[in-house]
């Protein structure tokens, strides 16, 4: 396990309200103490003119191992994920084989021991095989380390089956992760169904294909009690659903994507494969809605939904191509852009939706630099700007922002005391 | 690199929607230079001698397809006819892998009918050495019927600014209406959207059309009224119950032709569903049915794209 000291940084910390000049002490792979002037002849970061915070946690990430490797694996998208700044992502369940039973999950964890850059929390399938008909072994997998279950690619459409899995995760303090989405009213649509779908003769897929299930899953998890969390939430209608619901006093959490926050439906008229993803790119009004919801508190976290997939999968036309979009290289910079520059919220809040907000609502042991969490710290350059451009760290460039100029971005990434990532060359070894 | 130097500001024809009134109003003034060669015992002008056209045809097409092959050869271009079925599309490759082939042939146009919206704009944006005309992508645009049925108005009529057109049918599933909402708003004509709730799409009226639910409000005070085929398939499911309601509410009869303007013009882009969505009595009106001169129509706006985008370019 690891030692390092991390001096001189702005260390923000939401989670303790911490906002202060400090050093940031780990040892043995944990916080030790952040203080003033922490003297310790372990390695040591000058970190001057940084901003430390807590790693950035990712509750919804696709890593693509087991099955479809030649998108991306557990070694890639971790990369991936710590040169964004993630300490830990969440990875989801549609895999082939799906993650719905312990061998999966026991793989995905040894193989991220053996080649992760970041921690790698699997999550579970709620039903054997993203089927949507019987449970998959819920207990089995929440004791292999899975810390939440979802069918993520497609709804639970037999509201029995939520029910239950909702009902049988009260038992596992896990929640359930809803993708919403009523396949019916979808009906192939491709792209936000609109002005913009009207005008490129594309299908359509209306705010209410995902309005109508978040109504649906916080009226099962009242009457329940249960814990739902609600996947890449996109539409006005669904923020509202969430902020009654948590206003009533439901368990109910969701996640919004950055590239629901930064991009619009508008965007579309490129034809570009590299913007189709699901939910899809919404129109103006939803995106004020979501803001409005990060702004007011109503949104728990950032996650990036990062769905790398093959250049020659995308390299056709919009209708045919998959859904799906990279994110874990650029949430930070986009976010700190549209959502901190731009006014919307402060820094700390920001810090509170990638990194404290996450760890808290799936109970992961990150989110915090308090004396004995894991050593996970992510130091920020807000100076730093750069042009997004292919390649990635990731195996895939399906970025929904390459050419955008952005300013602000994760230097280097600590894991359990390692760097695991880091752009500069500023590490000094302390003096013996 | 293929770059226009004609009036045109695109090397391609993606849709109506990029184009400015004075490049529709050079389009179709061309078109009618063109109209006469048709009608001469020799058919044939030498505009585009040594060019290459490939028609490649991703999806059936009749009238499209021949309309502008006739073009080609009126204007003395090589022409080579590239359909889907029976080619390495049926092997699963690629649209774009099956363009830069054809490419590598060096053709100077290719003229593009495709399933899918924005199939023309993903081979011009990638294809810089070659023009792309758009023959109808999906439910997006089909600039080419748009301008053809623009240059049978100003024929008929004298005019486009101030047309009452109604376009009655599956707006929802149609590239035509698509195109023609584009251009017939850029040239100030007025335009009426007619169909059940259920084949009218997401805000269209942002597109800056009238939408109506009723043939007869649509038909009152036209001056031109555009039928759209009704794709059979969709009876009986989710977008009207059944073709007997559809002719019973939507189909153009002469009894309901009688609210039109008394000097108004049955349009319709073909293939025509009889006794659907139009009588063979209108259909047939010998006096008010222009259906088939939009199809006379399409040859000579078909020469006039071709020779605006590839008899006037330079190749650096």
């Amino acid at each position: 396990m690891s030692n390092l000291l991390i001096t001189n940084a702005r260390v923000i910390d939401p989670s303790q309200e911490l906002d202060a000049k400090l050093d940031i002490l780990i040892e043995d792979g944990l916080i030790a103490r952040t203080d003033k002037r922490i003297k310790a002849d372990v390695e040591t970061i000058d970190a001057n003119g940084l901003i430390a915070v807590p790693g950035l946690i990712d509750l919804h990430t696709h890593l693509r191992e087991p099955g479809q490797e030649h998108k991306e694996t557990i070694a890639t998208g971790t990369r991936a994920a710590v040169a964004g700044g993630y300490t830990a992502v969440c990875a989801m369940a549609n895999t082939l084989p799906p993650n719905d039973e312990r061998a999966v999950t026991e793989m995905i964890i040894a193989e991220s021991r053996r080649h992760g850059a970041c921690r790698v929390y699997p999550i579970g399938a709620v039903s054997k095989g993203l089927a949507g008909e019987a449970l998959a072994e819920l207990a089995d997998l929440r004791a292999a380390g899975c810390v939440g279950v979802s069918d993520d690619g497609k709804p639970v459409w037999n509201a029995q089956l939520m029910r239950r899995a909702l009902e049988y995760c009260t038992m596992l303090g896990i929640p359930v992760i809803a993708h919403e989405e009523d396949a019916n009213l979808s009906d192939g649509g491709v792209m936000h169904e609109g002005y913009f779908s009207t005008l490129l003769g594309m299908g359509g897929i209306p705010a209410a294909s995902e309005e109508t299930l978040v109504a649906r899953d916080v009226i099962l998890a009242r009457v329940t009690g249960a814990h739902v969390h609600i996947a890449h939430l996109s539409t006005a209608g669904a923020v509202d659903s969430v902020r009654q619901a948590r206003a009533a006093g439901v368990h109910v959490t969701c996640e919004v994507t950055p590239h629901h926050i930064a991009l619009g439906d508008d965007s579309v008229q490129s034809f570009s494969t590299n913007l189709k993803m699901n939910p899809p790119l919404r129109s103006a009004a939803h995106r004020e809605a979501l803001l409005a919801g990060i702004a007011d508190g109503t949104i728990d976290a950032i996650a990036t939904d990062h769905a790398p997939h093959h250049f020659d999968e995308k390299n056709v036309e919009f209708d045919i191509a998959p859904f799906g979009v990279i994110g874990l290289e650029t949430a930070f910079p986009i976010c700190y852009d549209r959502l901190v520059r731009a006014g919307v919220i402060g820094l700390d809040r920001l810090i509170d939706l990638m990194s404290c907000g996450p760890g808290r609502i799936f109970n992961l042991p990150g989110g915090t630099l308090r004396q004995g969490a894991p050593g996970d710290v992510t130091l920020l350059d807000l100076d730093a700007q750069f042009k997004i451009a292919a390649p990635f760290q990731s195996k895939a460039s399906n970025s929904a922002f390459i050419g955008q100029s952005v300013r602000g971005r994760a230097v280097t990434t600590i894991v359990g005391g390692d760097v695991r990532y880091d752009i500069r060359a500023t590490k000094k070894k302390a003096k013996k | 690199m293929r770059t226009s130097t004609s009036a045109l500001k695109s090397k391609d024809l993606l849709g109506i929607e990029p184009l400015l009134p004075e490049e529709i109003d050079l389009i179709l003034d061309t078109a009618e230079g063109f109209k006469e060669v048709s009608e001469r015992p020799v058919k044939k002008v030498p505009a585009l001698r040594g060019q290459l056209v490939i028609n490649l045809f991703m999806e059936a097409s009749t009238r499209t397809r021949v309309s502008f092959e006739i073009a080609e050869k009126r204007l003395s271009a090589d022409t080579l006819n590239f359909t889907a079925s029976g080619s390495s599309v049926e092997k699963g490759e690629t649209l774009i892998d099956t363009a830069e082939n054809l490419v590598a042939m060096h053709p100077d146009m290719i003229v593009i009918r495709a399933k899918h919206p924005g199939a023309p704009k993903m081979l011009a944006d990638r294809l810089p050495n070659v023009s792309i005309i758009n023959a109808g992508d999906g439910s997006h645009e089909h600039p080419t019927q748009a301008l053809l049925d623009a240059f049978t108005i100003r024929e008929r009529l004298g005019r486009l600014a101030g047309v009452n057109v109604s376009i009655i049918g599956d707006i929802a599933h149609s590239r035509v209406v698509r195109s023609n909402i584009h251009l017939l708003t850029k040239m100030n004509a007025n335009v009426t959207v007619a169909a059940p709730p259920t084949l009218i799409p997401s805000e269209i009226e942002k597109m800056g059309v009238r939408v109506v639910n009723s043939l007869d409000e649509a038909v009152e005070g036209a001056d031109v009224i555009m039928m759209l085929r009704i794709q059979l398939e969709r009876q009986g499911k989710l977008s009207f119950p059944s073709l007997r309601e559809y002719y019973n509410t939507f189909g153009l009869t002469p009894e309901r032709l009688k609210r039109a303007n008394s000097e108004a013009i049955i349009m319709h882009p073909g293939p025509m569903n009889r006794g659907v969505e139009i009588a063979s009595d209108v259909a047939d009106d010998p006096r008010r049915s222009v259906i088939l001169e939009q199809v006379t129509n399409g040859v000579a706006v078909r020469m006039a794209v071709l020779y605006l985008i590839g008899g006037a370019h330079n190749v650096e």
